[in-house]
């Protein structure tokens, strides 16, 4: 078929802006200011390697509370009328339309010391005046802009698979006696898997290399390694070179996740997350 | 357990829209704070049409989204069916290609692209971050959820229209026109809106190769949060997020009304 040679556009411009750039990211992995070759750059992720791990870890918990909190939702979405199902996933995908720097900085003004939440506990009284529960600058608060920005895309996998599950699964496995929890566990959560996967990598590759949530709601405490690679490419002190190294090994540390969950789903090469 | 889980859901929304509804009611604060309430006024709303570096990146962003969705929506939909007429390896390998910006962590896709405009301009001295390399980058990560929207279509038609056709005497031309067309333009159309919705919400790529010449409401937003956010910002996201909302329900309302027309037909 002739019909081929209309990828061809496609194929130049992928190289041109996707494939040659990744390459060059690893040239200047590779390379020091002179051009020559060196591996000092990636001797640097050593220094950073706290910062790597506090990603992770942080990511991951996001990640978990997302899944948590994103399943009961998804399911119950997933069982209702066709056009309350269109109300509610457009009621979760509205806040994306608003900016997402805006809404995470809209949490300063809930979480911070003179913010909405002290005031009120100092309002009844909980605390007194001029104590505040310390909420912004830490790692509590960065998890939760975390889940904030990046829940639906947990929902929506998830239900766009729950809702594909036919009703009539459920009620057999009721007809046979299963009780509520085994209805979840043996029958609703297997056939879930695939939403479940779609929903992790989408929450987990954000989460993990997020600079801007850290800013915002972290301050200068909490510093990712998305934090150091910004900073390596943007202001004072910048290093090109050590930068590409790190997001070299953020790229590697992610296809690895990722080939973790691929490995458990024998899905189709076009994920089917969005409908 | 029906009450039970509206009133989670219900928690589950307002967690959603809390700091949505704080910046809204605090546009029309009557002073700079975010936290104390002033009393109401509309003067952040005036100022912001005064403000015309605010207005300069609204209008960059909306002229690069634009822009971005028309070229990655044509580019995007030759290549869903260049692709789908492929088949093993090659199918394979291009689907690949697809997925990277797609999986690759922005911050990754931004410092790349970065690197490589770095890389041109150093070797020819043209494409220095600015315009042209923000609106390159937005292209290229627009394109692949034009490719997945429009290949479930693609795989949906059936290829014995399109050889009817032709049979019957269409140039192959128009039988796609005529016939493959029709079937795949509301994958297209989707796939439009997610480009030009990437586009708009973009902050990370648009960070790394936007350079100081060509800011994006995100890139200006970003650096006002650095320093100082004033409430103009808040009334220019409410205005937004009203015509986001009016839109929606105006598509929501045409889409019922259409309804019985089309089971009638």
């Amino acid at each position: 078929m002739k019909s081929r040679s209309a990828a061809a556009p496609f194929g130049i411009w992928m190289a041109l802006f996707t494939i040659v750039p990744l390459a060059i990211v690893v040239w200047f992995a590779f390379t020091d200011q002179n051009g020559d070759f060196t591996l000092s750059n990636l001797s640097a992720i050593g220094e950073h390697a706290g910062a790597f791990g506090l990603s992770i870890a942080l990511g991951a918990i996001a990640t978990i509370l997302c899944l948590v909190l994103a399943y009961p939702l998804a399911y119950s979405i997933s069982r209702v009328s066709e056009r309350a199902q269109q109300t509610m996933v457009m009621i979760i995908m509205l806040p994306m339309w608003m900016n997402f720097l805006l809404r995470t900085y809209a949490w300063m003004s809930i979480l911070e010391n003179n913010g909405f939440i002290n005031q009120f506990l100092r309002l009844i009284g909980v605390l007194g005046e001029g104590q505040s529960l310390p909420l912004i600058n830490t790692n509590g608060a960065v998890v939760l802009g975390m889940v904030y920005n990046f829940l639906p895309f947990m929902v929506l996998p998830l239900y766009s698979v729950m809702v594909k599950i036919d009703r009539r699964v459920i009620e057999a496995a009721q007809d046979l006696g299963s009780n509520g929890f085994q209805v979840l566990f043996r029958v609703i959560f297997p056939l879930s898997v695939p939403g479940i996967l779609s929903g992790i990598t989408m929450v987990f590759v954000p989460a993990v290399s997020t600079f801007v949530i850290t800013k915002l709601l972290g301050g200068s405490k909490v510093m990712l390694i998305g934090d150091i690679i910004e900073s390596s490419f943007i202001g004072h002190g910048a290093n090109y070179h050590v930068g590409a190294a790190l997001s070299l090994v953020l790229m590697i540390l992610i296809l690895i996740c990722m080939a973790f969950t691929s490995l458990v789903d024998k899905g189709e090469d076009e994920g089917g997350m969005m409908a | 357990m029906k009450t039970l889980s509206k009133i989670y859901n219900a928690l589950i929304f307002v967690f959603l829209y809390a700091p949505i509804l704080v910046l809204i009611i605090f546009s029309f604060n009557d002073s700079r704070s975010r936290v104390v309430w002033n009393g109401f006024s509309l003067r952040w709303y005036e100022t912001l049409f005064q403000d015309t570096e605010l207005l300069d990146s609204l209008w960059l962003t909306l002229t690069v989204a634009v822009t971005a969705t028309v070229i990655s929506t044509l580019i995007g939909t030759a290549a869903a069916v260049g692709i789908h007429g492929m088949n093993g390896r090659l199918r394979k390998v291009f689907m690949t290609v697809n997925n990277i910006p797609m999986v690759n962590p922005e911050i990754v896709t931004g410092i790349a692209l970065m690197l490589l405009f770095v890389f041109i301009y150093r070797a020819t001295g043209i494409l220095q971050p600015g315009f042209a390399a923000l609106l390159l980058s937005h292209i290229t990560f627009c394109i692949p959820y034009v490719v997945l929207q429009v290949m479930p279509k693609l795989r949906q038609t059936d290829k014995h229209l399109y050889e009817a056709a032709m049979d019957l005497g269409c140039h192959p031309w128009s039988a796609f026109a005529k016939v493959v067309m029709p079937e795949i333009m509301p994958g297209i159309v989707t796939g439009a809106l997610m480009a030009f919705t990437m586009s708009l919400d973009d902050f990370v790529i648009s960070l790394f190769t936007s350079g100081e010449s060509a800011q994006t409401l995100s890139v200006t937003i970003y650096a006002m949060v650095k320093r100082r956010v004033t409430p103009e910002i808040n009334a220019l996201s409410t205005l937004m997020f009203g015509t986001v909302l009016i839109l929606l329900i105006l598509v929501n309302v045409l889409q019922i009304r259409g309804k019985p027309k089309q089971t009638a037909q």
